[in-house]
């Protein structure tokens, strides 16, 4: 698949945004006026952040409001209604404890389940896919949860819980890489399926339709990026989970705890360019390329 | 809008005979042709007289050699456009409604005006069906010609997507799959016509008839061989005795 910047961009930060939301609302850290403001201003300048990057990509991007009429089938448009949902109630939520001192735990909680039913809907977007078997595995939600988690409880600055989230985030980032590696094979797709002309032989892709590229192969087929991938993974794993983890078991600074949430951010965007693109789309396959 | 509908009362679609297909892409031409002037947004092209042309089509055909265990390969003519899926993928996962399966023939069409191009049902279509027009922003993708097969304005025998009715092999045929009398039903029973990946149980509508098997080379390669063959093994005469000369000169033969 094609790593375009604007997904990436929106998967990174809103997944840390959101992951954030989850702990603010439910109280961690407990603060209340100008700090709660500040934990609240970067947990939107995230969220909201990445969702706008989103629409970048979009060829109409003045329709979007359209993409919130079909949440009974299309998870793209339950992602809209969950993230509009959450926003809103962690504003309400927000108004009360930067202004009013006042924590309204329920709607906190409420809007804690929605923010993470958000990083939810994003992953399923992905997951869904069949034609993409790296990314049709149950392991793709776990990462995109366990990793927002993990971001969430950095930024709010929740050493105890970061820890342990920051363990399992690397433990599926690990298991993630190991079987999305064997996932196209074990679809079993491959020219021969793909054409009905492998019970005949062994098929080889002879004359492309055309000498030029398409959009098909633009967005779909990206093998450039790939040559890279080992040495990606070891900066992506050291960056979003080794290098945080070190920080935390150090006696806390502000200046340490600043570099833990860069390095994760880093090594999280890192991850994400890999999930994009090392994604086989099948519709490589009628070109001969995966 | 985009749940996909239970059933529909007609499955039109196409047949794609893979043993007629000669290749000439006059079907890829033709429906470029005939979509880019008629239903919704023209299909453009990139940089069509530069270094690195590129353009929206919603038909290709792709040329795929099969090497069988033993025997000589064969190469196979690949049509491809929108194969009209029963479970269609891409209509379920459009966000906004534009992406849509008729109930009254089972055509999946795109309403052009409701797409934001976010391209997700580009993603989910594993046949790449489905292209983004670069100029228009919004996906296209094959009607199967909606606006000539019901359209009285012309004749008769003009109503049926512009690749079936410009296929000069007759590899292409259109008709209605839920009807098992029709042209299509039985050309499928009749030659064995099959899905193509069959494992993302889409269930397309659309069938692709497979190669006939190649006539089998005997040892005789022609009828007249025979008479073709050698009459004179060992040279005589003159020759012979060139021959037998030039052997004796040192530097051997080959």
């Amino acid at each position: 698949m094609h790593p375009a910047p604007s997904v990436i961009v929106f998967t990174t930060l809103s997944g840390l945004g959101f992951g954030l939301l989850f702990f603010l609302g439910l109280g961690l850290p407990d603060v209340t006026g100008w700090v709660a403001f500040t934990f609240f201003a970067i947990a939107y300048a995230l969220a909201v952040g990445g969702l706008m990057a989103s629409t970048f990509h979009l060829g109409h991007p003045e329709r979007a409001l359209k993409a919130f009429t079909q949440w009974k089938s299309s998870w793209l448009s339950r992602e809209g209604w969950c993230a509009v949902i959450a926003l809103v109630l962690m504003g309400l939520y927000a108004l009360g404890v930067v202004f009013l001192g006042q924590r309204w735990g329920l709607l906190g909680l409420l809007g804690s389940v929605f923010s993470i039913l958000t990083v939810f809907t994003t992953s399923m977007i992905y997951t869904q896919l069949r034609t993409i078997p790296r990314w049709n595995m149950k392991l793709t939600p776990a990462m995109f949860l366990s990793f927002s988690l993990a971001g969430g409880a950095l930024l709010a600055g929740q050493v105890g819980a970061a820890l342990p989230l920051l363990l399992v985030a690397a433990l599926v980032q690990l298991g993630y890489w190991q079987m999305g590696d064997r996932a196209l094979a074990h679809s079993g797709t491959d020219l021969g399926t793909a054409t009905g002309l492998g019970t005949r032989g062994s098929v080889r892709a002879f004359e492309p339709p055309h000498t030029g590229t398409n959009y098909l192969l633009r967005e779909f087929v990206h093998v450039v990026g790939r040559k890279h991938s080992d040495k990606l993974r070891i900066i992506a794993f050291g960056l979003a989970f080794v290098v945080p983890g070190i920080l935390l078991l150090l006696p806390f600074g502000h200046l340490f705890a600043l570099i833990a949430v860069l390095s994760h951010l880093a090594g999280v965007a890192t991850s994400r360019w890999l999930f994009f693109a090392q994604a086989e789309h099948v519709v490589g396959l009628y070109y001969g390329k995966r | 809008m985009t749940e996909l509908p239970t059933t529909t009362e007609r499955k039109m679609g196409l047949v794609i005979d893979l043993d007629t297909c000669v290749g000439c892409h006059a079907c890829v031409i033709s429906c470029k042709g005939w979509n880019t002037e008629n239903y919704g947004a023209p299909l453009s092209d990139q940089n069509p007289y530069g270094a690195d042309p590129s353009g929206t089509f919603l038909n290709r055909v792709h040329s795929y050699e099969v090497q069988p265990e033993t025997g000589p390969a064969q190469l196979i003519h690949f049509p491809k456009s929108c194969l009209h899926c029963e479970d269609a993928p891409c209509v379920t996962v459009c966000p906004t409604g534009a992406s849509y399966k008729r109930v009254e023939d089972g055509i999946v069409l795109v309403n052009e005006s409701d797409c934001i191009g976010c391209g997700l049902c580009a993603w989910s279509c594993p046949y790449g069906a489905r292209e983004l027009d670069q100029a228009e922003g919004v996906m296209k993708k094959c009607t199967l010609c909606v606006d000539r097969i019901y359209n009285e304005n012309l004749p008769e025998e003009d109503r049926v997507p512009s690749c079936v009715r410009t296929c000069p092999a007759g590899a292409r045929h259109f008709g209605d799959f839920a009807d098992p009398d029709s042209h299509v039903s039985k050309l499928t029973a009749e030659r064995g016509g099959m899905d193509l990946m069959p494992e993302m149980d889409t269930k397309p509508v659309n069938k692709y008839l497979p190669p006939r098997p190649k006539d089998q080379i005997d040892e005789q390669i022609d009828i007249l061989a025979p008479l073709l063959a050698p009459v004179a093994e060992e040279a005589g005469g003159f020759l012979g005795w060139l021959d037998k000369a030039l052997d004796k000169m040192p530097g051997g033969s080959r």
